[in-house]
């Protein structure tokens, strides 16, 4: 069973956002990570980057397969989590406790899109 | 859809809570502990694998032989008996049916392994060519199990778990053993680049040895994630990737498992005008100058120029280094030369390198 963390939106492809005033934080889910088993490594925009909602932003890597990262808001890229891209393991070791990127948000109302940690543990199962 | 086959170690994989994923018709685990494990696991001490969905098919009779000289590339009459040989099926165009390997049981007996998603094409296709050949063709997949034990701490431990004295087992070599009531034929051969044996059985025998090998904790359960990562840095090629019916041996490196000096083989016309007429394309090696995974199918480019794919591709457990093999226009395919290889929407720089990313550790 994976955990799912109250108080943050998630997406349908995963990955979680925790909205701070005007700044998102972005990663994936625990269950994410545990589908994709070993990271090996991350592939992220650099700070200034246009992100939109649901399009690809980037990659998060196992020995086996790259799984796309989508976009849960619109924004820019302000951050990005050197740690994760040095050890990558750090995602499967805490989803939550590592964040991938962090995106001055565009537009606030695209989280009413975004499901709820009791929605999410209901697809995440 | 067609049923999903089990192998006899089925129950065993979902004991072991293995990742299982449908391969070549059978459920086979992917991994168990990790992909990452496992792999270090056969690099350094020893590791185990279920191969029973690998395909044997045995060919007697007088002209087992020069039959099989003439479906296979490789020269099998000069060789002595309990010799083990690499060789390619291929088509009247040159391409490649499949990889096998050939065991000269004697004049008269061949038995062969090959690959499980090719099985019934090959068993096909050898049976159709027999005529004018005095042979039998059967396809025993169904009776043989196999495990693979591979890594540099094998041969001590399957010889003291099996009582078995492997020592006069030289590479590439095979002998038959009974072992504890049971027919078992037992290969210095592998996929890993590491040493270690083969061993086909009855599905009585190999969950037996599997069970041995597990229980004394000496031997990981490794999957065919790990499996793949293991042959392509050693270099060896699989089937749809490196090998396939778009490709011929002589562009994948294999020319020296060709031998054009012996009897007519099917494909060898087809080879030999390539070879003349100079060959289009070339496996090569890249070794990437920025961290990123190039993956199978990616393309790869000279400059703006597309000039052919990935075929298989890491981040290299052994190396830590992205690396990938490449078929790609021969004309390009020039050692040190820079390339790109579009990953996503990037184009990442990259060498051409040879394709030895990792030092094989077979034992002579």
């Amino acid at each position: 069973m994976s955990k799912v963390v109250d108080g943050l939106y998630y997406a349908k492809s995963h990955e979680w956002l925790k909205v701070e005033g005007n700044v998102g934080i972005v990663g994936i889910s625990d269950y994410a990570q545990a589908q994709l088993g070993s990271i090996v490594f991350v592939d992220l925009p650099e700070a200034g980057a246009k992100v939109t909602m649901e399009a690809e932003f980037g990659a998060v890597e196992s020995v086996k397969a790259a799984s796309d990262l989508l976009s849960p808001i619109s924004g820019n890229v302000i951050a990005t989590n050197q740690a994760v891209i040095d050890n990558p393991e750090l995602i499967n070791q805490d989803a939550f406790g590592s964040w991938l990127i962090k995106i001055e948000i565009a537009n606030p109302s695209e989280v009413d899109q975004l499901l709820s940690a009791k929605d999410y543990r209901f697809i995440s199962k | 859809m067609d049923t999903i086959l089990k192998t006899c170690l089925y129950d065993r994989h979902v004991l072991l809570n293995a990742k299982m994923e449908p391969f070549a018709g059978y459920w086979m685990p992917i991994s168990y502990t990790g992909i990452i494990e496992e792999h270090q696991a056969v690099r350094n001490h020893s590791g185990m694998f279920d191969v029973s969905h690998m395909g044997e098919i045995r060919v007697t009779g007088k002209d087992a032989i020069p039959f099989i000289e003439y479906v296979t590339t490789n020269e099998i009459q000069s060789k002595p008996f309990g010799k083990v040989i690499y060789g390619l099926i291929l088509y009247d165009n040159g391409t490649c049916v499949d990889d096998l390997l050939v065991y000269k049981v004697a004049d008269d007996e061949l038995f062969l392994c090959v690959n499980a998603s090719n099985v019934a094409k090959d068993y096909t296709w050898i049976v159709e060519h027999t005529e004018g050949f005095d042979v039998l063709v059967k396809n025993e997949s169904d009776k043989w199990s196999e495990i693979a034990v591979q890594g540099p701490e094998t041969e001590k431990i399957v010889m003291e778990l099996m009582h078995l004295d492997l020592t006069d087992l030289t590479f590439y070599t095979f002998k038959y053993v009974v072992w504890d009531g049971h027919l078992l034929l037992i290969s210095r051969t592998g996929y890993t680049g590491e040493d270690g044996f083969e061993i086909y059985g009855d599905c009585v025998a190999i969950p037996l040895i599997w069970d041995l090998f597990q229980l004394s904790g000496k031997v990981l359960p490794c999957g065919l994630g790990c499996r793949d990562t293991l042959r392509f840095e050693a270099s060896l090629p699989l089937y749809g990737h490196e090998i396939s019916d778009q490709i011929l041996p002589i562009e994948a490196g294999l020319g020296s498992f060709v031998k054009f000096e012996k009897r007519d083989f099917i494909g060898k016309n087809a080879l030999l005008m390539q070879k003349a007429a100079g060959l289009v394309h070339k496996l090569i090696g890249i070794e990437l100058t920025e961290r990123a995974i190039p993956r199978q199918g990616y393309e790869v480019f000279s400059g703006d120029l597309m000039i052919g794919h990935i075929t298989t591709g890491y981040l290299s457990i052994s190396t830590d280094k992205c690396i990938a093999n490449a078929l790609i226009d021969t004309k390009y395919a020039v050692l040190g030369e820079p390339i790109f290889v579009q990953i996503r929407k990037k184009m990442v720089p990259g060498i051409i390198r040879n394709r030895q990313y990792y030092k094989k550790n077979y034992k002579q």
